[in-house]
């Protein structure tokens, strides 16, 4: 049986993903994606009736156990500094990054 | 005669001579601290594995010990206390979190390269509310890399945590560093998280009792997500009394997380005496079978549960009887089987969605090297960062979310949920034809793994959570509850399962459960680690 994810459609997802992959990472990767579709394929053991709703949540959301929606309300944050001490790299409180691509649209 | 120190005996009864002033919080803390020096070995860290034969031996639960700032917290409740003042129902009460928690001004490391230097500015709901109910932290325990696995193994922060019961053995996962704390008596409460069953399993494996409440019973503010739709936090305790007493702090709506429920939070304590007389507990064959793919050829096959599994529930069933309950045979579950294939679509759509956000630029890793562009440094930073499981669930949830495959996999996947969910509908329904209170299954498939045995395959991993993730599919609560010993001496967990917010029942049941089995003798069957450190 061919493989579902051939390594054309690996390297796709592997450029979607904003990865990069050492070769040995990536047959162990695409193996294990292939092994797991045969999983996922039990699903279509179940005739599923096209009107059966969707799940988003196990536990149904209504009137009774919904919170309110907060006020849409700004709130400052008591010390940004705290936050801006995480980035990996920053100037003047601005967070720094590597040349941003350019890209012309058609 | 066994030599009990303050880390062995349960939170209920420390609270007690704590707030009486027989005992200090501060006493309390150092035995657990001692007891971490005894038997927990050396922490995980990112650095290459040590070769030093004696780390086989430890329980290595822990990435960061916060031991000074426990004395201090300790001290705290202690003068509270001496002051006549009430510090809360966890006066002086150490215990861990399982480090997927924000906990402000300490390491959050989710176990991932990609956070090993991130350090919380906030702290975690449920965190926040052990602290006000004057809980003492002692540090935050190891996990599967962003949670994702059943083992342990798959932490960037290595020596990963081993079974107390059998340290050549993992402790299950992800929670797994909670379960093993636990169970090895560092700090008598633990705060896990279960997207699986990622507390009840490592609960099963390590003989502790551990909590899936409700989804939305407790916030998910402060945890590193990773399937927002099923994650929930919850307690590892030694035993029932102390499961409830921990729900009861860390549960309620809370504003910062619009999922919460704004259900009441029943006292969960005062209930549990009540009994199991006139209780409907199932039993379904379908919890009595197990899915697992062929070693050779990958095909996905079934066969009955192990015997010795089998039996522990059905004893359990048995003494429950005993006291009263109705025990209702043979309640179908059809849609049991289809948890992993589903769960393989549902939550890699959402761990993928959850980590795109770790990406170089705000916190956590950036790629050293010099790199052309954005783009290369999102692809080094997010290559070097996380490991292969957070890749290869990031690669499944793009693929089974494209918009050509997504009515295939995704959409069926959600409507496969609604099916699972309808099996609990009906069990539960008070008008069915069953009426069901709980469901009595066993917890895993299997007793503690050893290590290195099942690591690598993601499928035969991800089957360990068979028997747990239809409830986190569904939404319902579950408990964990040590049932035995297997014939290797490793402890067997069984399962409960009960409507949205029956979490009371569930501990009502399982604490009659632990009372009619006190005397059992395998309840007087210490672990390894411990009959060790009480030589």
């Amino acid at each position: 049986m061919t493989d579902q994810i051939t390594p054309e459609l690996f390297n796709h997802l592997v450029q979607l993903a904003a990865l990069e992959l050492a070769a040995d990472e990536a047959e162990y990767l695409r193996g294990q994606l292939n092994n797991q579709l045969k999983a996922i394929h039990e699903l279509e053991l179940i005739p599923v009736n096209p009107a059966t709703p969707i799940a988003a949540h196990g536990v149904p959301y209504t009137a009774r156990n919904s919170q309110h929606a907060r006020p849409d309300k700004w709130q400052p944050y008591p010390d940004p500094s705290e936050i801006l001490d995480q980035a990996p790299e920053t100037d003047e409180r601005y967070i720094i990054v590597p040349e941003i691509p350019h890209t012309d649209l058609d | 005669m066994q030599k009990l120190e303050y880390c062995d005996l349960p939170a209920h009864q420390l609270v007690e001579l704590i707030k009486s002033r027989e005992i200090s919080a501060l006493e309390v803390t150092e035995s657990a601290l001692r007891r971490i020096a005894e038997v927990d070995g050396r922490p995980g860290t990112i650095s290459q594995e040590s070769d030093d034969p004696s780390e086989a031996e430890g329980v290595h639960a822990f990435i960061t010990l916060t031991a000074e700032a426990a004395r201090l917290r300790a001290k705290d409740i202690d003068r509270q206390i001496a002051a006549g003042d009430d510090p809360g129902p966890l006066a002086g009460i150490p215990f861990t979190v399982k480090d997927i928690f924000c906990v402000q001004g300490t390491p959050s490391t989710a176990a991932s390269r990609i956070l090993a230097n991130f350090v919380a500015p906030y702290t975690a709901t449920p965190v926040q509310r052990l602290l006000e109910a004057g809980g003492v932290m002692l540090g935050k325990v190891n996990l599967d890399e962003f949670t994702y696995g059943s083992s342990n193994e798959s932490s960037a922060f290595q020596p990963s945590p081993r079974n107390p019961w059998d340290t050549s053995r993992v402790p299950g996962g992800s929670s797994g560093g909670s379960a093993a704390a636990v169970a090895a008596g560092e700090g008598q409460l633990s705060i896990g998280t279960d997207t699986a069953g990622s507390v009840r399993q490592p609960a099963a494996f390590c003989g502790v009792v551990g909590v899936k409440p409700t989804y939305g019973r407790v916030s998910r503010y402060g945890l590193i997500a990773f399937g927002s739709s099923l994650d929930c936090p919850g307690p590892v305790a030694r035993d029932v009394t102390d499961a409830a007493l921990m729900l009861q702090t860390i549960a309620g709506v809370d504003p910062q997380d619009a999922t919460t429920a704004a259900v009441p939070v029943p006292n969960y304590l005062s209930s549990l005496g009540r009994g199991v007389r006139g209780l409907r507990i199932g039993l379904s064959p379908d919890y009595f079978r197990i899915t697992f793919p062929d070693p050779q050829t990958g095909e996905i096959q079934q066969a009955p549960i192990g015997e010795e599994i089998e039996s522990a529930v059905l004893r359990a069933a048995g003494r429950l009887a005993e006291l009263g309950a109705d025990i209702v045979d043979g309640v179908p579950m059809p849609h049991t089987r289809y948890g992993i294939p589903a769960y393989f679509v549902i939550s890699r759509v959402e761990a993928a969605s959850n980590l795109h956000r770790f990406d170089g630029v705000k916190y956590g890793y950036r790629t050293p090297g010099d790199v052309a562009d954005l783009s290369e440094m999102y692809r080094k930073s997010r290559a070097q960062g996380f490991g292969l499981q957070p890749k290869l669930r990031i690669l499944m949830g793009m693929y089974v979310s494209a918009a050509q495959y997504s009515e295939q996999y995704y959409n069926r996947a959600l409507r496969v949920r609604t099916l699972i969910r309808r099996d609990f509908d009906q069990a539960f329904d008070p008008q069915g034809p069953y009426r069901l209170d709980a469901l009595l299954t066993p917890t895993t498939p299997t007793t503690a793994f050893p290590m290195a045995n099942i690591y690598g395959d993601s499928v035969l991993m991800q089957y360990a959570d068979q028997l747990t993730v239809p409830a986190n599919h569904a939404g319902v609560p579950g408990i964990s509850l040590p049932g035995g010993l297997d014939r290797e001496g490793l402890p067997i967990g069984i399962q409960l399962l009960g409507p949205d917010y029956s979490e009371d029942m569930l501990f009502r049941i399982g604490r009659a459960y632990e009372k009619v089995t006190a005397d059992a003798p395998w309840r007087l069957i210490r672990s390894k680690v411990l009959r060790e450190v009480q030589l």
